[in-house]
């Protein structure tokens, strides 16, 4: 490799434009599959993009897996003056999962959108997922604050759009749309004021130097309302209780392949922001200062770990309990980081991966059930787990994987926080968190039931669901499986991006020593 | 707080006037089109924000003087108002503008379907769509809706 300063002027190799390749591959199919507008050729074109996306993201999340990091210079324009793409343990690690959830969707999209959405639309469907898997990955990878608030605007208004497409089956979705492009834009609207105060006190955008230059300014009154105006931004994406009035019914009426993807990725990018504002961006001492985490971020992720649960288990439709379920493991996912410890961020990050997973099996479930009984309530999916045998079994362990029963993905998330827990001796803690798992139970249990211990309804189309369904699903299941019982590289990845974020900006080091590093990671 | 400070800050007083008016719009209304003007104007409101950081006192608009050639002269002494300011909100008002025009389409097919635009409408439509599908599965699975 050439010198420190010159490696991205000089960056003549694929590897190295590999930060931008991720963003750019889904952002240009988006166009060209609205300029080529054949209907044969969106959804393999789609289909190849997230195929290429995966592989790129699975070769920076092994590339940083060692705790270095890659820093890209956009058109060679050095940080902080231009943009920089930098991917660490922590977004390499998302990107993974985003990547991989669309990759592993868009097989089942197939089927699923052509029986969802009217033929017309399906062109400019892809071209919308394409450029909502831009949005969100552009969100994660990015070291600059005001990058964050256009790729968040990106993947928000796609977001809007594809909700709205499940209106052909439910009048509703339109509404859904509606007030999820109110409520999002409001959240994004103060994400950016919030940005717009971060500037004025550092009149940088570069998340490491402004890092850098609020070292010491905790008792600054615009930090803190910039702070207060970020996590409440990001909160209303994240739908942390009780931001989260928007997903339910945006999750219910969606179509099943963009509640899958959006369950899976759209929220847990938004806790990647903010995780890493307050840990990179702020500092962890300065967030410890505010007293935050502890007055308002844990006891609202108990809140929601129990309402929302509450509320599941007195669902009547199988995909609007998913969506309640998701508000409360989003309070799994914000308790580990209200309790501001490695171990705890582990946890976060270990859930956020293993619940993306454990939703796409589900939902997925439900896309399937959809097709063959035309709706997901209880009394209609009744009987379909025994004559759609490969679909039941896969919505029974990615059930499991959301109790969290030992030899599942979802284990392995709650013991980590559990240990966490203990790790601050907090006994009472861990025990409230297996009482909200035993909620879990009853929910999940609900579902089990209606697929296999009731009659078949005979409306339904007692059939299995198409092989290209069926097939998705059990790659996620089957992943669910392995990383409950293989927890090694799950654990390993989240640990080594706790580590990095608990360090605070040491994690991101100055940017003169930035470029160094970049250097030797090549 | 002094009459001086007031003044000095106007455009500040400013933005939370409008951004507050904004906000008042998007939740009090119960019009889905005044809702939207109302989130415009949330989101004007930052842009002022914005742009009043870029001011920089004595500073003039950020381009070099030319000599009579036409070649750059650049001259250390001359204040410069910040421009990057006003860069950041040339993409927020794109992002402002789609927003608004995909909120609107939004109306026309919620208008469509429901025939209305108010939210005390199209509630009562949802709340009776609701009610008859937990009357349906609600009692097909003996009443433990």
């Amino acid at each position: 490799m050439a010198t420190a300063t010159e490696v991205h002027h000089t960056a003549l190799t694929l590897t190295d434009h590999l930060p931008i390749l991720q963003i750019l591959i889904p952002f240009c199919t988006a166009p060209l599959i609205v300029f080529f507008g054949s209907r044969s050729l969106a959804w393999p074109m789609a289909f190849i993009s997230s195929l290429l996306s995966l592989i790129i993201a699975t070769t920076l999340l092994v590339s940083v897996s060692d705790g270095s990091y890659i820093s890209y210079h956009l058109g060679g324009w050095a940080p902080p003056v231009g943009i920089e793409y930098r991917v660490d343990a922590a977004n390499a690690f998302v990107l993974f999962l985003i990547a991989a959830t669309a990759t592993v969707v868009m097989p089942f999209a197939l089927k699923s959108v052509a029986h969802e959405i009217p033929k017309r639309n399906h062109t400019l469907f892809y071209a919308c997922f394409m450029l909502c898997i831009t949005g969100l990955m552009g969100v994660v990878i990015t070291g600059d604050a005001f990058n964050v608030f256009v790729f968040l605007e990106i993947s928000s208004l796609s977001t809007y759009v594809l909700v709205s497409q499940g209106s052909h089956r439910d009048k509703r979705a339109l509404t859904a749309a509606y007030d999820y492009l109110i409520m999002g834009t409001i959240g994004a609207t103060f994400f950016v004021i919030g940005i717009g105060f971060l500037y004025m006190t550092t009149g940088t955008l570069n998340m490491a130097d402004m890092a850098d230059r609020l070292q010491g300014q905790g008792d600054n009154r615009t930090v803190q309302a910039a702070f207060a105006f970020i996590v409440v931004g990001m909160g209303l994406k994240v739908a942390m209780y009780p931001l989260h009035l928007w997903l339910p019914a945006a999750y219910n009426y969606a179509p099943s392949a963009v509640t899958t993807f959006l369950a899976a990725t759209a929220t847990k990018a938004a806790i990647y922001v903010i995780i890493r504002f307050m840990f990179t961006v702020f500092q962890p001492d300065f967030v410890f200062d505010t007293h935050i985490l502890i007055w308002i971020i844990g006891p609202l992720a108990l809140l929601a770990m129990f309402a929302a649960s509450l509320i599941a288990i007195f669902q009547t439709n199988f995909k609007r309990m998913l969506a309640y379920s998701s508000i409360a493991q989003i309070g799994y996912m914000m308790l580990g980081v209200a309790m501001f410890s490695t171990t705890g961020l582990t946890a976060t990050m270990v859930h956020l991966f293993n619940h993306g997973i454990t939703k796409a099996v589900l939902f997925m479930g439900v896309g399937a059930l959809m097709l063959r009984a035309g709706t997901t309530f209880y009394d209609r999916i009744a009987g379909m787990g025994r004559v759609m045998p490969l679909t039941g079994a896969a919505i029974v362990i990615g059930g499991l994987s959301l109790i969290g029963v030992p030899g599942t993905a979802g284990f392995i998330s709650k013991w980590v926080l559990v240990q966490a827990a203990f790790e601050q001796d907090l006994w009472w803690l861990a025990l409230i968190i297996v009482a909200s798992s035993l909620l879990a139970v009853i929910y999940v249990w609900r579902v089990v039931e209606a697929l296999y211990l009731q009659e078949p309804h005979p409306d339904a189309i007692h059939k299995e669901a198409p092989m290209l369904m069926v097939a998705p699903m059990w790659v996620a299941a089957i992943a669910c499986l392995y990383f409950g019982l293989d927890t090694r590289f799950i654990l390993d990845a989240a640990a080594t991006a706790a580590e990095g974020l608990m360090a605070g900006s040491a994690g991101m080091a100055e940017i003169s020593t930035a470029a160094a590093a970049a250097a030797t990671d090549h | 707080m002094t009459l001086e400070f007031f003044l000095g800050h106007v455009n500040y007083w400013l933005f939370i006037i409008l951004m507050m008016t904004g906000f008042y719009i998007v939740v009090s209304r119960g019009n889905y089109v005044k809702k939207i003007v109302g989130l415009n104007i949330f989101q004007v409101a930052v842009f002022m924000l914005y742009i009043s950081i870029g001011k920089v006192t004595g500073g003039t608009a950020p381009i070099f003087p030319t000599d009579s050639q036409g070649k750059i002269k650049v001259d250390p002494d001359i204040v410069y108002s910040n421009p990057l300011p006003h860069v950041l909100i040339l993409t927020a008002i794109v992002v402002g503008i789609a927003t608004t025009s995909l909120g609107l389409a939004l109306i026309v097919r919620i208008r469509e379907e429901y025939n209305s635009i108010e939210e005390d409408d199209i509630l009562e439509i949802e709340a009776a769509m609701a009610h008859a599908e937990n009357e349906e599965h609600g009692s097909a699975m003996g009443g433990r809706a």
